[in-house]
């Protein structure tokens, strides 16, 4: 089979943004020390390379020496297969993600390609399905540890989460209704452009009250504070992943920041406007990309070592009459303004 | 490539699908029930229909299994006890019962086989719209009281299952 | 490219193990699955005619389906509930009060 360059760049592609999610989850190991130091009037790692950068890696090569246990009464395919399935699920959702215009690589290739793994026409539903894949990952872990803080903590994760990803869809259907379609790349290029010269046409300014939902449910979805309950170190031991330890621990852990970064990732597509920006040239726009994605964890992050942190049914009761009331509003608002503006 | 991927989702269905209900672990069941959504989502796409893909993997796999899977975990439900294939199969009636249903799959494999082969059409013009468009423009206009009426449907549904699982006082 | 009774036959596959799973378990909760893989086997055969055909409906009857068969799953396993309150056990030989 003779070279084909086209093929050799999606693969390529594909090589790079596995590694760079890799690379996020470590940098995000590092910036929430960093972060949670600098708000608690100290300095965090500091120790290991400069400023601490070096620690994420320094965690893992600890976490791989660790023995691997597993509990005598817990189901062993089971028990195994809980954080594969939830490191696959966090994986895959962000292959739908566009972070740049298409490209040639320099004139290297014949055609351009799009700067993500795949563009499908359902795109945004895509990233909803495989979120919901994401409970299970945290149901099996819960079920097969056979311990009592594990199966409670999976249950009330995977009913938060479920709660949750109602509002988070009908975020999404507001946006879907604004754009008029559900390919995350066109929904981006709709936001090219600016009114008056200098407001770019994101629809952050659009649906305030829609990217607020987005960002509560998102925060929600992926377990961390102020919902963190399922995990809450206080009261649970820790939850779900109470039995694990060594690699099947660092997966979890790695699943739980990719799912983080794939929710500020959609975010940034869907409300910041993906990777347009005025001053770079089109072929360094996803530098835009990263800014506002890592704009986005910063929050993330602050919100975490800021907020307390809410009770299981102040949490449920936010979930079902707070925020799903406000997320139809939002929608039935946005329709009588796509209708208003046609 | 298209024929290999449809062998292949077809296997992971019928396989999964032999499984779930051979095997006797109610977990099990309900993980490999799960898999089998997903090679019919793949069959799905290889179908033409992203959108009815996606929308099985949403509401099967994501929302209904979950609800499985929680009743599951709280019943407690013990692994079948094994006392052996004649126990588990239960009376004659229904091993009868269970002979006709795979004489029923028979007749009908053969029947089709004969059928002969009916290609599906390479419609350019049918993949050109977005098919989640054209699905949204129907569903709206020629079947909106279908729709309208299922979602009274799942209201009553909810409130149903909320009553009938409620602990008597 | 795969002929549409391909898809058919596949579906008839698992109309049949649905239809056996139903009748040889004697697990309320397997039953109820085998329910779900008969409805999949047939939401097959609808997105495959409808494909066939070249319209759309295949996919809205579909949808239909899906809406319906997880209102029936709610109930079903609601009810299954109930009934594992009274009996302890899911066995549906141990409901036999309403037989002659």
């Amino acid at each position: 089979m003779s070279f084909n360059p086209q093929i050799a760049a999606h693969l390529g592609l594909i090589f790079v943004i596995f590694n760079m999610l890799v690379l996020s989850a470590a940098f995000m190991v590092w910036m929430e020390r960093k972060v949670c130091a600098y708000i608690q009037d100290r300095k965090g790692p500091n120790r290991v390379g400069f400023e601490g950068l070096l620690q994420p890696f320094a965690d893992v090569i600890k976490l791989m020496f660790k023995e691997q246990l597993r509990p005598k009464a817990a189901d062993a395919l089971l028990f195994a297969i809980a954080p594969v399935v939830s490191a696959c699920a966090a994986f895959a959702a962000f292959s739908v993600i566009p972070f740049g215009t298409d490209t040639t690589l320099f004139g290297l290739l014949d055609e351009p390609i799009p700067l993500q793994v795949t563009d499908v026409n359902v795109a945004v539903l895509v990233i909803f399905a495989i979120a919901s894949m994401g409970v299970y990952g945290i149901v099996l872990a819960g079920w097969s540890s056979n311990s009592k803080y594990s199966l409670l903590g999976a249950l009330r994760s995977a009913a938060q989460m479920i709660s949750y990803e109602l509002s988070y869809g009908l975020a999404l259907a507001a946006v879907i209704m604004l754009a008029g379609s559900l390919s995350l790349r066109e929904i981006v290029l709709n936001q090219s452009g600016a009114w008056w010269g200098f407001i770019p046409k994101w629809y952050v300014f659009l649906q305030p009250v829609g990217f607020f939902v987005y960002m509560v449910a998102g925060v929600a979805e992926t377990n961390r504070a102020p919902f963190d309950f399922p995990e809450a170190e206080q009261e649970l031991v820790a939850g779900y992943h109470t039995e694990y330890s060594s690699m099947s621990f660092a997966l979890f852990f790695l699943a739980e920041y990719v799912n983080m970064v794939t929710v500020a990732a959609v975010a940034t597509s869907l409300y910041l406007g993906g990777w347009l920006g005025p001053i770079l040239p089109d072929w360094l726009a996803w530098v835009w990309f990263l800014l506002k994605v890592f704009l986005i964890l910063f929050f993330y992050v602050w919100m975490r070592w800021t907020l307390p942190r809410y009770r299981y049914d102040q949490l449920m009761e936010f979930g079902w009459k707070w925020l799903l009331p406000i997320a139809v509003l939002n929608l039935l608002g946005t329709a009588a303004l796509v209708l208003w503006m046609e | 490539m298209e024929v290999f991927a449809f062998y292949a989702f077809a296997l992971i269905a019928v396989v999964a699908s032999v499984l779930v209900v051979g095997q006797r672990n109610p977990m099990y069941s309900v993980m490999l029930l799960i898999t089998s959504f997903g090679a019919l989502a793949g069959l799905y796409v290889l179908l033409d229909a992203p959108f009815t893909a996606v929308t099985q993997i949403i509401i099967y796999a994501g929302a209904i299994m979950v609800l499985f899977l929680f009743v599951v975990m709280l019943l407690n439900v013990p692994r079948e006890e094994p006392a052996g294939l004649a126990a588990a199969i239960g009376p004659r009636s229904l091993k009868v019962g269970a002979v006709l249903s795979v004489l029923l799959g028979v007749e009908i494999v053969w029947a089709l086989s004969r059928v002969g082969l009916a290609w599906f059409a390479q419609d350019p013009a049918a993949t050109s719209v977005s098919s989640v468009a054209l699905i949204g423009t129907a569903l709206f206009t020629r079947h909106v009281f279908a729709f309208e009426a299922t979602s009274i449907l799942i209201l009553v549904a909810m409130i149903g299952a909320v009553v009938v699982a409620r602990k008597e006082r | 490219m795969v002929p549409l009774n391909h898809f058919l036959i596949l579906s008839a596959v698992l109309f049949a193990i649905g239809t056996a799973g139903v009748f040889l378990r004697r697990n309320l909760i397997t039953m109820l699955l085998s329910v779900e893989i008969m409805l999949n086997a047939v939401n097959l055969t609808f997105v495959a005619v409808g494909r066939y055909l070249g319209t759309v409906d295949g996919q809205i009857i579909v949808f239909f389906v899906m809406t319906v068969a997880a209102a029936e799953a709610a109930v079903g396993l609601a009810l299954v509930i109930a009934l594992f309150r009274h009996r302890e056990t899911l066995n549906p030989d141990a409901f036999t009060a309403l037989k002659w």
